[in-house]
């Protein structure tokens, strides 16, 4: 980029916000991510920033039994590796619990009754005492281990598999794409209709709508639940199905897609209207081959907030569609967790993101949209 | 096949804004007509309650001897083509001549045809395949035109079509809109512009606005020779007619008026006795004056107060005495006189026009 001697502060001033917002925003859904492949012993020692770094940890192992003692000269001995194949290294140990970091690794611990242990940097140990070890349970040894950074996947295995998130990822799904469709569709018919042709009570409709806008959603989900019930008995199947979650979103959703939606087309060249109506076109054939073309910003700017809304929503979830097993969407999900597993972060971690991929994913994709000029070259 | 009448024709705006008042207009086949006026006459409202995108409020239109009064724009037999030639921008240049025939659901080989037809015509067929947003205003506006053209309209409808474009693309466009209309002798063009010089060279006949009223219906060169009245005479022509008034000191097969500065000017029009020693209004154009030697040659004398060289031209803003507004004489090349000179200016009987009092003609 060529940068210009003239640039006005207030672009650097803009840059730096932008860089500022790009962090605020990258940060905690990096740490989020890291954290959700990090191997659950190290997530719970250490934060995901020293991710890349060796941990350390303070671990307690067992020896050998008694039973695998050999002798040796007039000593008894236990030989063995406390790490068992892990990588690692031993900087400390220590025989008790109240002094787990007594003796630098390598050197020689003289314990009760003429017992010796001697921890090695590589985690092999040796346990000598001069009279034989008895009992059935090993040695305690208290060690601290600097454990290289191990990334894994099993979080997410086990989320998607045993904690049922899978399930809940396909009904959120199930839940959101009609849900964003469906709504989008009916409000683009609307404002086209608002926006290009004239009938008597247009501007009722159109101050209906904006009135709409500000009616709470918690005040009719009581009245919305019960004509659904009723409804619901009418044709025998019951009042808590996706048809009826949908519907729910759609009628929560479209005031505010009409408004858009309307504001966007309305705005849109009337002569190019006019002409396509000299040119012989129907006000349907204006809609599909004229308005929702050229409207596409627009609808894929409603179509992420809608997305969203839908995704993140618990209430109307748990309202229209209850909370078991078989309907429960991924918001739900993640509240269950919160209660049952809430002190593993491995797992509330993994199905965090598994949660946000989706949003990302749509915003990502869509997003070019709603930057893109489509109307250059249509009227000077 | 298609003339264009229209019977009365209103527009009254719900807010009862009279836009248009009483216009009775018929256009023959294959007529390019101009409708002009200055902004706000009504002039494009004309041109889109034709095209039907606008309702008639009361009176007849007739397209091709039928009233289409209540018809779609579409069932006219009319094509239009608006000022900021409204192309579909998510289209082609191919699909946005197509469209209207698409829609009509020609067959595919006949679309081809007309399409292929139109942007030879129009020498568009390299850019077939481009977005309008890839083409400069004058292709824009020939892609505009080749979507009318592929309909074979009874009508054509231009709404100010040049006026996006700069000037010398202006008379570029100009021109091949006159070709356009030689290629085509049997459709009828109805072309609305405020530039009386697309007016006076574009078209057959041409229809001036003032007011929501046709001031005059003529061929350009009889608007510009025998202007029915005052806002015609001065509208026609640049710079404007000066109009003086004056008395008429003698009616009857040459009239006599006085000018304010007393000078008495023989005129071969011809006055009913009636009119003797009323107020009227006399006209000259500026180019009709000539600068001459001496005052007993001139019937108008004065000191310039303002020199315009432009070369070609020379204008001449003399003060004549007993005047309100300064006389522009343009006399051709250019000319040794300055500011503050007396001038006398002469200048050929038949030129001369006279108004009476209400600002028409005695010219009919």
């Amino acid at each position: 980029m060529i940068t210009s001697s003239k640039r006005s502060p207030l672009t650097y001033l803009v840059h730096a916000t932008v860089l500022f917002l790009v962090i605020i925003w990258t940060i905690p859904t990096a740490g989020l991510f890291i954290s959700s492949i990090r191997d659950k012993d190290q997530l719970s020692v250490s934060g995901w920033w020293t991710a890349l770094s060796t941990s350390e940890q303070r671990l307690v192992k067992r020896a050998h039994e008694p039973k695998s003692q050999v002798q040796e000269g007039d000593l008894f001995v236990i030989r063995g590796n406390i790490l068992e194949g892990a990588s690692g290294e031993i900087t400390q140990f220590g025989s008790s619990s109240l002094k787990p970091e007594a003796f630098v690794a390598g050197s020689v611990a003289e314990l009760k009754r003429g017992r010796t242990l001697q921890v090695m940097e590589n985690g092999d140990y040796v346990l000598t005492s001069p009279t034989e070890w008895k009992g059935s349970r090993g040695q305690r040894i208290f060690y601290t281990a600097e454990v290289p950074p191990r990334f894994t996947l099993d979080n997410y295995r086990e989320v998607l598999s045993t904690e049922g998130l899978g399930q809940s990822f396909l009904n959120s799904l199930t839940v959101t794409i009609p849900a964003t469709v469906i709504p989008i569709l009916v409000a683009a018919f609307a404002a086209y209709a608002l926006a290009w042709m004239r009938f008597p009570g247009r501007a009722l409709f159109i101050a209906a709508v904006v009135g709409l806008l500000v009616v709470p959603l918690q005040m009719s989900l009581i009245p919305l639940l019960k004509s659904y019930n009723f409804i619901g008995d009418l044709f025998g199947v019951g009042s808590k199905t996706y048809m009826g979650i949908w519907l729910a979103h759609t009628g929560f959703g479209l005031p505010l897609a009409i408004y858009l939606l309307r504001n966007y087309i309305s705005g849109l060249p009337g002569e190019i209207i006019e002409s396509a109506r000299v040119d012989g076109a129907s006000d349907f054939d204006i809609f599909r081959k004229i308005v929702l073309p050229l409207s596409f910003p627009a609808l894929a700017s409603f179509a992420i907030f809608q997305f969203l809304w839908v995704w993140n929503d618990l209430l109307i979830a748990m309202v229209f569609l209850g909370n078991n097993e078989e309907h429960l969407v991924l918001t739900g999900q993640l509240r269950e967790l919160l209660g049952s597993r809430g002190g593993n972060w491995e797992i509330l971690t993994a199905s965090a993101f598994i949660t946000i991929i989706i949003p990302l994913c749509v915003f990502f994709s869509l997003q070019r949209y709603l930057v893109r000029g489509l109307l250059a070259g249509s009227v000077k | 096949m298609a003339d264009v009448k229209l019977t009365h024709v209103k527009k009254i705006y719900s807010n009862q804004v009279e836009v248009l008042k009483d216009i009775n207009l018929d256009i023959k086949q294959g007529e390019f007509i101009v409708f002009v006026g200055p902004s706000g006459c009504g002039k494009s409202t004309l041109l889109r309650m034709i095209s039907g995108l606008e309702e008639i409020t009361s009176g007849t239109l007739e397209i091709d001897g039928q009233v289409v009064n209540d018809i779609p724009p579409a069932l006219r037999g009319i094509a239009m083509v608006f000022q900021s030639y409204a192309l579909y921008p998510h289209m082609s240049v191919y699909d946005n001549m197509a469209f209207s025939l698409q829609i009509a659901k020609v067959s595919k080989e006949e679309v081809d045809l007309q399409v292929r037809k139109a942007a030879d015509l129009l020498q568009l067929t390299d850019y077939l395949d481009r977005l309008p947003k890839a083409l400069s205003g004058g292709q824009r506006q020939r892609v505009a035109i080749g979507r009318a053209i592929v309909r074979r309209p009874k009508v054509f409808l231009f709404d100010e079509p040049l006026s996006n474009l700069d000037a010398a693309l202006r008379v570029a466009t100009r021109m091949e809109i006159a070709n356009l209309k030689e290629s085509m002798p049997d459709s009828t063009m109805i072309y609305v512009t405020h530039d009386q010089v697309e007016a006076m060279t574009l078209a057959d006949r041409i229809v001036l606005l003032s007011g929501g009223n046709i001031e005059q219906v003529g061929a350009p060169l009889d608007l510009y020779e025998h202007p029915a009245n005052v806002f015609v005479a001065k509208f026609i022509g640049s710079p404007a007619m000066n109009v003086v008034p004056c008395k008429i000191e003698k009616a009857g097969e040459q009239t006599s008026v006085s000018l304010s500065s007393s000078t008495i000017v023989n005129t071969p029009i011809v006055t009913d006795a009636g009119e003797q020693s009323k107020q009227a209004f006399f006209g000259i154009r500026p180019e009709d004056l000539v600068v001459v030697d001496s005052e007993e040659q001139g019937f108008l004398s004065g000191k310039v107060s303002f020199v315009e060289s432009l070369g070609e031209a020379t204008l001449l803003y003399v003060q004549v005495p007993g005047c309100d507004e300064m006389v522009i004489a343009k006399q051709a090349g250019t000319l040794a006189i300055k500011r503050g000179d007396s001038v006398h200016l002469s200048t050929l009987p038949e030129k001369m026009h006279l108004f009476d009092n209400n600002e028409l003609s005695y010219r009919r």
